[in-house]
């Protein structure tokens, strides 16, 4: 099959095109040469099929980033058919330094300039036919995003592929050092076939940006933007999320549970209460990861993702991350799956690892639930929005410390230098199609370990057969007991210690573990809980929960997103360590004085 | 004088780029060469990143790093 490579600078719009070539039918692949996934998908082109690949955006093919390199490694090792390069046309003064790099390298080359819409908008000229004959090689104005001179680009997609594969010289690396004259072929180039005026005529972005990033009103704004936006994900989630769980709740009643009665009970209940809940578990983050992602496309794609790194960049620099790195920890309050899935912006890895490690501490909707009901058993009325608010700040500060503890390991040597781009309305097929791919790559990748690990809990809750479900008898019983000795001095109980178990799962369930442990639910519950523990012991088990491991979701996200079985090790145990020290010094310090 | 000590506005050009070869590259590609023109758009607040514009782009670079850019005022 003959191999396209999408080539070009970030922001070009190149992952705008590839979906339009795709159709969103795209797949994550490993490659020779390189450890990063690349999307690719497989197209019919005239009457051949063709594999599109999207390598990521590089400003040149020397440069010493992460993507410049496995843009360099990837060429090296799978000589692409076709290098299809999309420059951006409102930039193409400078952007054109690339392709003429590209160019050196004897390759098969057709080259899109894309945005054409918003060039002509800027009162940006351009002959392609005679840049085409200047520089010998295909070249067309298109936008991918409207699909306007689309047809012509593809067709003559189709007729390049007819030429032979070039064969590429072996060292790349040589060759790529010759661009001495490439400063005065650009000027040459350029000076033919561009015409740019002298005062870009982009109004509307220089007047947004006059308030956006004022020196005052822009981090107000900032914050106004970011609370709308979250509020916006979880005014629409919250009721899609019970609907989804509603909907599961039914079936299981309607149609699983008659279907599987015939089977021995415990059968039944590892497959109701353990793979069939796991299940539910997965598609209950789906419509949560949809509204994510359709609200992020809309946050990225209008150029304001860059704004906010711009303004919060002040801060996040001491933290060793940068102002995208806030965004997604605001956003995982809301859920850090999506958060982590949204850290793929930042093209640094160790940033992009430290910001990942970081997430799992912003005070997430699951375990808002759980703080809720116990705050309600526990403090009175007046004192319980003190006690919640009291656990957000736990939850920044648990944030802000580990990313100082771990700048120095994560340490991020890409050049913090952003393009900042004109703001732009992204279409609702961009928003539709980023919210379908990111789903199916959390289901891809999460379901599995997700289902395993619910059955395993299930396993360990039931386990003597003869045992009482969750209760001290269960092996979930004797690791509670075994692990007293730990949770003994941070005051958590044996009861409590299992409902953390069941916590590693989901947050959601803590609750309802403690019913089946105490065997009460509802008013019952908390009125047990009131008399149980006193308000130190209570919230040193809200202290243990918000900070160790959110939930199994997130643990299978950290693992699918760094591919490090290491990474995702660090963070769990780190948060557990984090968690008991904390839980410790809150409850020892508060006994010693009096409470 | 260098990047940061222009103000808000005003324009200048390039005279050298002085820094290590990762950023150096960078900033080659993002059109920062010397003899060209460069504006200064803005300031963000806490002494955060500058916001300048060269030919069509607009960049966004921290103080630390902008520092290493040396400019004269046209």
């Amino acid at each position: 099959m003959k191999r396209i490579a999408l080539l070009g600078m970030p922001n070009t719009g190149k992952s705008t095109l590839f979906n339009r070539m795709t159709g969103g039918a795209a797949r994550v692949g490993n490659w020779p040469g390189i450890t990063v996934e690349l999307l690719s998908g497989k197209i019919l082109l005239g009457s051949d099929m063709v594999e599109i690949i999207d390598l990521p955006g590089i400003y040149d093919m020397h440069g010493f980033s992460d993507d410049e390199q496995v843009v360099r490694h990837f060429l090296h090792d799978n000589v692409p058919d076709l290098a299809l390069v999309i420059l951006n046309a409102t930039q193409i003064e400078r952007q054109i330094s690339l392709l003429l790099q590209l160019k050196q390298l004897d390759m098969n080359l057709v080259v899109l300039l894309n945005m054409a819409d918003e060039a002509k908008r800027f009162g940006i000229s351009i002959d392609s036919k005679k840049m085409s004959e200047l520089l010998d090689m295909p070249i067309f104005l298109l936008s991918a995003k409207y699909g306007t001179g689309y047809p012509e680009a593809l067709q003559a997609i189709g007729k390049a592929l007819r030429y032979p594969t070039p064969s590429m010289a072996e060292q790349l690396r040589s060759q790529l050092e010759q661009d001495g004259h490439i400063e005065s072929e650009m000027a040459r180039v350029l000076k033919h076939t561009v015409q740019i005026p002298a005062r870009l005529s982009d109004n509307l972005t220089e007047k947004l940006d006059r308030v956006m990033l004022h020196p005052w009103l822009g981090l107000p704004i900032f914050f106004a933007v970011m609370y709308l936006l979250f509020q916006g994900i979880f005014l629409f989630g919250q009721p899609l999320q019970t609907g989804v769980n509603d909907l599961f709740g039914w079936l299981r009643g309607a149609a699983v549970a008659p279907l599987l009665a015939s089977l021995p009970a415990a059968l039944q209940g590892l497959l109701l209460d353990g793979v069939y809940n796991g299940v539910a578990t997965v598609a209950a983050f789906v419509p949560i990861i949809i509204l994510f992602f359709l609200f992020m496309a809309m946050v990225e794609d209008s150029g304001y993702l860059s704004r906010a790194a711009f303004l919060m960049d002040a801060l996040m620099a001491r933290l060793g991350l940068d102002g995208r790195g806030f965004v997604m920890m605001l956003m995982g309050f809301g859920c850090n799956v999506p958060a982590l899935m949204g850290t793929r912006v930042m093209r640094s890895r160790a940033m992009r690892l430290l910001t990942m490690l970081v997430i799992p501490f912003s005070l997430c909707s699951a375990r808002l639930q759980v703080f809720v009901f116990i705050t309600a058993a526990l403090f009175s009325p007046k004192a319980a929005p003190v006690v919640l608010f009291s656990l957000y700040l736990f939850s920044f500060a648990a944030a802000i410390l580990t990313a100082l503890l771990f700048k120095g390991r994560f340490k991020n040597n890409e050049p913090f230098v952003l393009e900042l781009p004109p703001y732009r309305f992204p279409t609702a097929r961009q928003m539709a199609l980023r919210g379908w791919l990111e789903v199916r790559h959390f289901l891809r990748r999460a379901t599995k370990f997700i289902i395993a690990g619910v059955v395993l809990v299930w396993l360990l809750t039931h386990l003597p057969p003869s045992a009482a479900p969750a209760s001290s008898d269960t092996l979930a019983g004797m690791i509670g007991s075994w692990l007293h000795p730990l949770f003994a001095p941070v005051g958590i109980n044996e009861q409590l210690t299992i409902a953390l178990i069941f916590g590693f799962v989901a947050k959601e369930i803590v609750i309802g573990a403690l019913a089946v442990i105490y065997g009460l639910s509802g008013a019952a519950l908390s009125g047990a809980l009131g008399q149980q523990l006193d308000w130190v012991q209570a919230y040193s088990f809200m202290l243990f929960t918000l900070i160790y491991t959110p939930c199994l979701a997130t643990v299978a996200t950290l693992r699918s997103e760094s591919k490090q079985l290491g990474f995702t090790a660090l963070s769990i145990a780190w948060s557990l360590v984090l968690a008991w020290l904390v839980s410790f010094a809150f409850y020892q310090g508060a006994r010693a004085l009096g409470y | 004088m260098t990047l940061p000590d222009l103000h808000p506005g005003e324009i200048a050009t390039i005279v050298a780029v002085h820094t290590e070869e990762p950023l150096h590259q960078r900033l080659l590609a993002m059109g920062f060469r010397s003899g060209k023109q460069i504006e200064l758009i803005r300031k963000a607040s806490f002494s955060g990143p500058l916001q300048v514009r060269i030919g069509t782009t607009d960049i966004l670079l921290r103080r630390s790093e902008a520092a290493k850019i040396k400019v004269c005022k046209a």
